[in-house]
């Protein structure tokens, strides 16, 4: 991992901020599953479970103008960002009040009020179009940033270098966060990827990179604070490698094989999400009582938000019609 | 009636994005080398812009056209009109993923909440000795998807209005521009104002044969219209000028007049658009043909560099005579 001199270190607010967030991103798959497997959502469904601490913790960060770009195994950055669940709900099950009437699905959501801009099922795509959010922020004279999520894999595809170089000539106020979970759908990460070290990759582009902890709250926190700093300052983009494991496979079905036991085992055990809990308590930064209020209301929140989402209307057959261009093709 | 300035296609491009970044500070150029110290383009179709507008609105890009076109729908997203330069038609399927899968699809896949008003300029065409990887019409690809729209003009003043309209367009909008209608000089209207996208021209009237072209091949149908008046043969010779959404409503009226339709392309004949075009007419006027609807276009083959075969390649005035002449029987 690269340290960082003087790195800030999140306060107990900023904690309980990013455990709320991992929880929301927690509690909400867990009723996705849960919906799943009843039979009552068909979909798929890529889980990122054990990732929680990334997108909680760069969400720490961001305000509503901020913007982001990820992808298919991006329902934790929505909602980490604060994306109201209702419509996300009613997305994933194919209805009209969905944020995308039903036209995206869970793959393909966009909510702009929260900023989410792009969710796209191809990998690496994220990148080109968050370099184009991102020089509109400056053209507009904003300090908003744009993040651009995506995995270990998509660093081989060639959008991922393409949209590096461009970021980094221009210095556009991006941030690419990269979620290394060490496999690239079924490959291991060193089967595929030609450094030990994705950061590494960001010195051929001229830009800041670092390899750090990503299911530990401190060390994303500190990067993520300088990577923030740097992109609202107009010093350019940084290249954020974090660390982690999928603890679900890729999809919803996938059966691991690729994996070790003995990998896996490890990985689950320090479960970040139960590891902050304690320390917040431990710490005195929470009390069992509040933590329990918290889980408690973001159950009910998921759980009205899935009520909301499978009760909604079937999009009307008019909708093959509208939005593939601004005027609707007659029918 | 306005002043008329002789321009060619080049010229007419060029006045219509200095026309429209004056107008409209949202208004961006990109591409490679596009600006005045790469040249302004390689064409010099973007000549001037940057020094009028600043090198923050023109912007030189890297040889990067996945990034090009991402930088491109994410300003557009947040509410830019970016007009991207794809030098070669070609080099577009180094970007495909980002025209058809992003830029084609987010205001559908969004449910209207993004929308991504852009334009593509790309070049390309045959006749230059530039072979396979620099000539190809792909306009049926295009407007084979969804969500995308696809501008082929023929004449200055065409692809003056016609870029105009493009860059105002709510939609992503791919503007073709053909090499074979380069560097023919022809009246411009100096107050040339918007054409809108998806309406035909009816370059010349006729009673016998519909003749549907556009980019190129519309010059070479009209370098072909004095053989085929001269054989006797009415021919109404129309430009489609948009290839996609294509003005039906003009063809089908030319066509139910006349009888007869021969749609000529440079793109390759197989699965090219003229075939969609042929099928339309054939399922609205079935019974008003006087006769099959006949397409002309290259052969399935690469766009070859000898100059012989790639003279070959090309639909020429010559093979539009002697079709003409077929259909009339």
């Amino acid at each position: 991992m690269t340290e960082l001199s003087n790195a800030p270190k999140p306060d107990g607010e900023a904690l309980k901020d990013i455990y709320r967030r991992m929880l929301r991103i927690e509690r909400n798959e867990d009723e996705i599953l849960s919906t799943i497997r009843k039979g009552r959502l068909t979909m798929p469904y890529y889980s990122a479970r054990g990732q929680e601490v990334i997108p909680a913790t760069v969400s720490h960060f961001l305000n509503d103008e901020d913007q982001i770009c990820t992808i298919y195994r991006g329902v934790q950055d929505m909602v980490a960002k604060d994306m109201p669940l209702k419509p996300l709900w009613a997305e994933i099950a194919g209805r009209v009040e969905g944020t995308c009437k039903g036209k995206g699905g869970g793959m393909h959501i966009t909510h702009p009020e929260t900023g989410v801009m792009v969710t796209t099922g191809i990998v690496g795509s994220s990148m080109p179009i968050a370099n184009g959010l991102a020089w509109a922020a400056k053209l507009d004279g904003s300090d908003r940033v744009v993040v651009a999520y995506f995995g270990d894999g998509a660093s081989n595809i060639g959008a991922f270098h393409e949209a590096l170089n461009m970021a980094s000539v221009w210095k556009l106020p991006v941030i690419f966060v990269c979620a290394n979970n060490l496999f690239a759908e079924h490959t291991r990460y060193e089967d595929a990827t030609s450094v030990d070290q994705i950061s590494k990759r960001a010195i051929g582009y001229g830009m800041p990179g670092f390899t750090v902890d990503g299911n530990n709250p401190d060390d994303m926190y500190a990067h993520m604070a300088a990577a923030v700093e740097r992109a609202r300052s107009g010093e350019g983009p940084t290249l954020l490698e974090c660390m982690t494991f999928r603890f679900r496979g890729h999809v919803l079905g996938d059966d691991d094989k690729y994996m070790t036991k003995e990998e896996k085992e490890a990985a689950m055990a320090a479960d970040p999400l139960p590891a902050l809990r304690q320390r917040l308590v431990d710490d005195g930064i929470a009390t069992e009582e509040e933590l329990a209020s918290l889980q408690e209301s973001l159950e009910q929140e998921v759980a009205d938000a899935r009520d909301f989402g499978l009760a909604g209307e079937l999009p009307s057959e008019d909708e093959l019609r509208r939005d593939v261009f601004a005027e609707e093709i007659p029918a | 009636m306005s002043e008329m300035e002789k321009m060619h296609a080049i010229q007419a491009i060029n006045s219509a994005l200095h026309q429209a970044m004056a107008e409209d500070d949202k208004v961006l150029v990109l591409g490679e080398d596009i600006a005045d110290k790469e040249g302004g383009g390689v064409t010099g179709t973007t000549a001037g812009l940057s020094t009028k507008f600043g090198t923050d609105r023109v912007k030189s890009t890297p040889i990067s056209e996945q990034a090009i076109m991402g930088a491109a729908i994410g300003a557009a997203m947040a509410g830019y009109k970016p007009v991207a330069e794809i030098m070669m038609m070609n080099f577009t399927t180094v970007a495909m993923d980002m025209i058809v899968n992003h830029a084609a699809k987010l205001r559908f896949m969004s449910g209207g909440q993004t929308n991504v008003p852009l334009v593509i300029r790309t070049m390309t065409g045959a006749g230059w000795q530039t072979a396979g990887q620099h000539s190809d019409f792909l306009e049926g690809w295009f407007a084979h998807t969804a969500g995308i729209k696809v501008v082929c003009p023929a004449f200055p003043a065409d692809y003056k209005g016609l870029m105009l309209s493009a860059i105002q367009d709510p939609d992503p909008v791919i503007f073709v521009e053909g090499g074979g209608t380069f560097f023919i000089p022809n009246d411009v209207p100096s107050d040339q104002g918007p054409i809108p996208l998806g309406k035909a021209n009816v370059v010349q009237e006729g009673t016998d044969l519909t003749i549907v072209t556009w980019s190129a091949q519309t010059v070479r149908a009209m370098m072909a219209a004095p053989a085929i008046a001269e054989a006797g043969i009415s021919a109404e010779i129309i430009d489609l000028r948009t290839v996609s959404p294509w003005d039906k409503e003009t063809v089908l009226a030319s066509v139910e007049k006349t009888g007869r339709l021969l749609v000529a392309h440079e793109a390759v004949r197989n699965f090219g658009p003229g075939a969609e075009i042929a099928a339309t007419v054939n399922e609205e006027l079935f019974g008003k043909l006087k006769g099959p609807v006949r397409r002309l276009g290259g052969p399935t083959c690469a766009v070859p560099f000898a100059k012989n075969l790639e003279t070959a390649f090309i639909v020429q005035p010559d093979d539009m005579v002697a079709a003409a002449k077929e259909l009339m029987g």
